[in-house]
């Protein structure tokens, strides 16, 4: 099994409101939705959000536009209003997300390869 | 070619601004050359307005937005030969002062006749204040009455009957303060249509339509771009969206030909998705919108066509947001480079450390962050080989005293020449916090009033 970048399979935006931080993840092509589906769990998100999202994580399925949409609560350092950050609405979140590893199956690694991207590991 | 589905008339309402600073240009083009029923400037982030008040308090004639006579000068003359009329949020915290001065400028450019509405009702302080016990915080649960700091605006958001009512009256430019972003392009659809109030799903699809250009350019190729990725054509020079929207609901977003940026069906599901949490249940004054079976299909060069969307009925309460003083922030940089330049920026901190406990500054919060390691994403930044070749050391404290904001600021101005070896010359800031919570008030306190002003 090789491991891409979320990068290579999917595009994504985050957006605020208060303390809650969104961020739509949306798959390249319609047949890589079912492997992030499978993959993005909201624990695993959570996880690779480390220290930033003190609350839950929600997530919410749009299968027509092949979209993933996860809501991170206490996200914000307090608030957009409020925050230290120089990122206090978490804009570049979705650039965060799109560093989640996902171990891709052979095949689909083989189409992703063929359109020029790179496993992890080939650094 | 045939732009919708659908036979009968196209309605077309542009996206001329999505926040009080955006670009002017954009505007004039759309009102130029798009063939547009309705401008909309949408203008007001959720501090915005909370801003625009303190203004107001200092000078009773400002308060709205102060881009206001440049946007006019601009495109007021093309609406007026094109039969454009305009929608927008520009009035702030003082929609009057906006439709005198606009009034102003329509007798200038010799525009008249034409009508300006100002649309008030949104300012709920004093209701806010009467029931600061009662009123809940959405952020914390706890009563208004909780919050330690001077509470300066609450603004409640209306929704589209409010411009409605204007439009009715014949207003050529309609002026509001706090109103739901997407409700500015609703209203335009009702009026031309004559949707009913309560037709949940005509309204749910024209809150799609209306979600995907409340941002402005995001839709059309703003904030997209990922070299490598995602490419965007001619991005210094990227064209605002405009809707052509049908009786039935069904809708086109796209932009002026000639223009940067793209429209496509990547672009438009990024923005649908922007600032949303459950995609089955997104509120706002009108309608509560179910985006859950949107599709978006490309049916031209930059042209994306939204069918699907849904409604339910609106809530029985309209979100306030209030402003409220809370302290200040003081911020200061300085940036180190060369080898041994993450050794000197820590040295760095353990020195403002060391002074602001020896000068017993007195902060609720301070945030120390290393520009070019991590940040923006803290522990979660992925690993890096090696040492960068420079890297900007920053700190934020938020104190109740502005003396000890300006403290924390001045220590880390005096690192330079009191610190670590070789530096960049310090930056330092001091500001406000404006902060803004939310509660929900009930819909039927509000009481509009459209003010109309006929320039002959």
């Amino acid at each position: 099994m090789k491991t891409f970048y979320l990068r290579e399979l999917a595009h994504a935006r985050s957006g605020d409101k208060g303390d809650i931080n969104n961020v739509g993840v949306i798959a390249y092509e319609p047949h890589y939705y079912p492997l992030l589906r499978q993959w993005l769990t909201p624990a695993r998100v959570k996880a690779h959000f480390g220290g930033i999202v003190k609350g839950p994580v929600t997530r919410y399925e749009l299968p027509k536009v092949n979209a993933l949409n996860f809501v991170l609560e206490g996200a914000l350092g307090g608030g957009v209003t409020r925050s230290l950050s120089i990122d206090p609405h978490g804009k570049s979140y979705s650039a965060l997300i799109l560093t989640i590893p996902v171990e891709v199956p052979p095949d689909l690694a083989q189409e992703l390869i063929e359109r020029g991207r790179r496993p992890i590991d080939a650094g | 070619m045939a732009t919708n589905a659908h036979s009968g008339r196209v309605l077309r309402i542009g996206a001329g601004a999505s926040y009080a600073g955006d670009r002017v240009g954009p505007a004039t083009e759309l009102a130029r050359h798009a063939k547009l029923d309705y401008l909309v400037y949408e203008t007001l982030a959720e501090r915005t307005i909370a801003l625009a008040q303190l203004q107001r308090l200092k000078n009773p004639d400002a308060g709205y937005n102060e881009l206001l006579d440049d946007r006019f000068y601009a495109a007021l003359p093309h609406c007026r030969k094109n039969g454009t009329r305009v929608v927008t949020s520009m009035g702030a915290a003082n929609p009057v002062g906006a439709a005198k001065r606009t009034a102003d400028i329509i007798r200038e450019l010799k525009l008249a006749p034409m009508k300006v509405a100002a649309v008030l009702g949104d300012d709920v302080l004093e209701y806010c204040l009467a029931y600061r016990d009662e009123l809940k915080l959405m952020e914390t649960g706890r009563p208004l009455a909780s919050l330690e700091g001077k509470i300066v605006s609450a603004n409640a958001y209306m929704g589209a009957d409010v411009m409605v009512d204007a439009l009715q009256q014949g207003a050529d430019i309609v002026l509001t303060g706090r109103v739901g972003d997407c409700s500015l392009f609703l209203a335009p659809m009702i009026h031309e249509f004559g949707w009913k109030m309560d037709d949940w799903n005509l309204l749910g699809k024209g809150q799609t339509g209306a979600d995907m250009v409340e941002c402005g350019a995001n839709v059309s190729g703003g904030f997209f771009a990922d070299p490598g990725y995602k490419e965007v054509p001619d991005l210094g020079n990227l064209g605002y969206p405009y809707l052509e929207v049908s009786a039935d609901g069904t809708i086109v977003v796209t932009k002026v030909a000639g223009t940067g940026g793209l429209i496509n069906r990547a672009t438009c599901t990024e923005q649908m998705l922007y600032e949303i949490h459950d995609p089955a249940n997104y509120i706002t004054p009108d309608v509560v919108v179910d985006f859950s079976d949107v599709t978006l299909d490309e049916v031209g060069p930059d042209r994306v066509m939204i069918k699907g969307g849904r409604g339910k009925p609106r809530p029985a309460q309209l979100k306030v947001s209030v402003g409220i003083l809370e302290g200040w922030i003081g911020e200061g940089m300085i940036t180190y480079a060369g080898l041994g330049c993450v050794e000197r920026a820590k040295l760095a901190e353990k020195v403002v450390r060391e002074r602001l406990e020896i000068e017993g500054v007195r902060l609720q919060e301070l945030r120390v962050d290393y520009i070019g390691l991590n940040a923006l994403h803290g522990e979660a930044s992925l690993p890096r080989q090696g040492a960068p070749y420079e890297v900007c050391l920053r700190f934020a404290g938020r104190a109740r005293d502005k003396r000890d904001a300006v403290k924390l600021a001045n220590e880390v101005e005096t690192l330079v020449g009191k610190g670590p070896a070789s530096s960049s010359i310090p930056t330092k800031t001091v500001r406000e916090v404006l902060a803004i919570y939310s509660c929900l008030v009930p819909r039927d306190i509000i009481r509009h009033q459209v003010v109309m002003t006929e320039v002959a």
